[in-house]
């Protein structure tokens, strides 16, 4: 790869970043895109020119212009404000989705494995009965049985992703349980929970955090579904999707009151597969590769 | 064979058990319980009492459960708390509006995103299918509901009322032109009749719901078939054929194809799941009456008999489709059948 002459460390640390952005040109701009949205949600109190939920009739249904960058929806609240302050609701709802279907689909993926047998025939068939459902459909009946509201909604999706990451560690223990080092471990005498932690989990996450990165994307989109069928966020609480659905009685006469919240979505959620998407390529070495 | 079939009907039979218990909870964890919903605000300590030995709800749960089941087994679905009809009979009403969108939209989704993949697969590392792979990675981050309000707004507002804006078809269309329910599906109940305006009227309905389903899950067929086609084409005897001068139309028509059949009914299982899932989305923004407009109304009024049916029956036919594609699995793969 490097060049014969061996130039300085500091210009040879910018050209290996040089390399990583020519050979990973959509990882770099979907990380860069996450990160413009966290810094985003971080400095929005300081940037939003107008208080989030801040009604104004005056000034309702007004085209984006300077006063409004994306314009007023139908109660007069800057959407440049609301798309803003959705930004933190967004990031809040990716990371708490993820933390809490890995919290309960690792420990079982990894106890399914690594035990086999009966353990792992029972987590399984119980992860089977959560995979039986039509994509949306559980999270949808799970927020009807825990009531409508954005945590809802959150844990709904946690609970019905759960399984997907337990299968997918499950896979990677198994391929993993067999090598030497496992063995030599379990000869040491070291503790079965040691043995896990230390050496088991540290090895295995890879494909989890690749499916993690497309599902950060994926709960935003899905809590937007919900909100969007009136199960999600509710007011006052600001989401990008419920913003959707109050601008559907406006949004054919006045564009800009679905456009801006529809936008943010898209590109949050892109930003999430294009890192998805890059990380698989750069964590497994079986992936097809471009030559 | 038989065995085999045997075999994968016991196992989904298990997890069909597994929904049931699902479905059965709806009725027991939701916010409001089911003697809230049926009395109303504030009844005396007795009407509840009479109610819930009415329900069977003091029974033990694995009572309950039972009963739950044989009801189900039965056909007994219960009242709908909102409409008040028996419950299956409001389903198979509306099962075949969500049954006419969703199977032309995978068929939309079949004949568009397989060859598609196909195609980017075997020109793979060329600028179409670098074009392609980001086209399709933005098509899968695109929120469903935002394709139908674009489709909306450009097929009926920006473009003056083209097309119609939600409904399965004209009020008056169904006046003027009636015809009798034999399948369900207008497009062929209308043709049979020969009702001519009345199918265009439907046929006209149906593009934009139909697209807007058809669009979501084209991103992700897309991709799908691609990587796998990618696998089968990286397999040795598919190298070897290369190496030895094959012709590429000869190896992509011959060699290759015969082994991504698996592969594909993977796909057609997985093309039917998310057209499932999304018709819940998209029958919101249509105002389509299906099964996924009956379960949100459903949801949003506490309709617990509703929303157990709903789900458990888009469960069971999800299923049914899985236990289909992995017969089929069977008939298509000799290593199977060598095994068994």
């Amino acid at each position: 790869m490097s060049a014969p002459g061996v130039p300085a460390a500091a210009p040879r640390r910018l050209a290996a970043l040089g390399h990583f952005v020519a050979d990973q040109p959509l990882f770099v701009l979907g990380a860069a895109l996450l990160a413009v949205v966290a810094i985003l949600a971080m400095l929005a109190p300081a940037i939003a020119p107008y208080a989030p939920n801040a009604i104004d009739f005056g000034e309702k249904l007004k085209q984006p212009g300077w006063d409004h960058l994306m314009g007023t929806d139908s109660l007069g609240r800057d959407i440049f404000s609301r798309v803003l302050f959705g930004t933190q609701t967004s990031l809040m709802i990716g990371v708490s989705v993820l933390v809490v279907s890995m919290a309960i689909g690792v420990p079982i993926g990894l106890a399914a494995g690594y035990f086999g047998g009966r353990v792992d025939s029972i987590l399984m068939r119980v992860a089977d009965v959560f995979l039986a459902f039509p994509p949306l459909l559980l999270p949808i009946t799970i927020t009807a049985m825990l009531g409508a509201g954005l945590f809802n909604a959150m844990m709904a999706l946690a609970i019905s992703w759960f399984p997907w990451y337990a299968r997918i560690v499950r896979a990677s223990v198994i391929s993993i349980k067999s090598e030497a080092y496992i063995s030599a471990a379990r000869t040491l005498g070291l503790p079965t929970l040691r043995i896990i932690l230390r050496h088991v989990l540290p090895n295995s996450y890879g494909p989890a955090i690749v499916q993690g990165s497309m599902d950060f994307g994926y709960a935003i989109l899905a809590t937007a579904s919900l909100s969007f069928i009136g199960i999600g966020a509710r007011p006052p609480a600001i989401e990008w999707g419920l913003m959707v659905a109050e601008a559907r009685s406006t949004f054919l006469a006045n564009w800009w009151t679905a456009a801006s919240p529809g936008a943010a979505i898209f590109l949050t959620v892109l930003a999430a597969n294009l890192v998805g998407d890059g990380l698989r390529d750069i964590l497994d070495p079986r992936s097809v590769r471009r030559d | 064979m038989l065995k085999y079939a045997v075999g994968r009907l016991v196992m989904m039979l298990g997890i069909l058990l597994g929904v049931l218990v699902v479905t059965f909870s709806i009725s027991r964890v939701l916010p409001s319980s089911p003697i809230e919903v049926m009395l109303g605000h504030r009844p005396t300590p007795e009407q509840i009492e009479a109610v819930r030995i009415s329900l069977g709800l003091d029974q033990p749960l694995l009572v309950q459960f039972f009963h739950y089941v044989v009801q189900v087994l039965q056909g007994d679905f219960g009242t709908s708390l909102r409409t008040g009809r028996p419950v299956l009979a409001d389903v198979l009403s509306r099962m075949t509006a969500t049954f006419e969108l969703t199977l032309l939209a995978a068929l939309l989704v079949g004949a568009i995103g397989i060859p598609l993949g196909v195609l980017l697969a075997v020109r793979r590392n060329t600028p179409v299918d670098f074009v392609g792979r980001t086209t399709t990675l933005a098509g899968a981050s695109f929120p469903l509901f935002m394709i139908g309000m674009l489709l909306q707004m450009v097929f009926y507002g920006g473009l003056g009322r083209l097309l119609p804006l939600q409904g399965r078809i004209g009020s008056e269309t169904l006046l003027d032109y009636p015809f009798p329910p034999t399948t369900g599906l207008y497009l062929i109940d209308s043709a049979l009749a020969g009702q001519w305006p009345a199918l265009v009227d439907a046929a006209a309905h149906l593009v934009l719901p139909v697209l807007t389903l058809a669009i979501a899950s084209l991103a992700v067929i897309t991709r799908f078939t691609r990587n796998t086609m990618l696998e089968v084409l990286n397999l040795d005897y598919i190298k070897t054929a290369w190496a030895f001068g094959v012709p590429d139309r000869r190896v992509y028509f011959r060699l290759a194809l015969r082994p991504t059949l698996i592969p594909m009914l993977t796909i057609a299982g997985l093309t039917l799941g998310l057209m499932l899932g999304g018709s819940v989305i998209v029958e919101s923004v249509f105002d389509w009456p299906g099964l996924g407009s009956y379960v949100v109304a459903a949801i949003a009024q506490n309709d617990y008999p509703a929303v157990m049916a709903v789900t458990l029956f888009l469960a069971t036919l999800y299923l049914a489709i899985n236990l289909v594609v992995d017969i089929l699995y069977y008939v298509v793969d000799p290593r199977l059948r060598n095994a068994a």
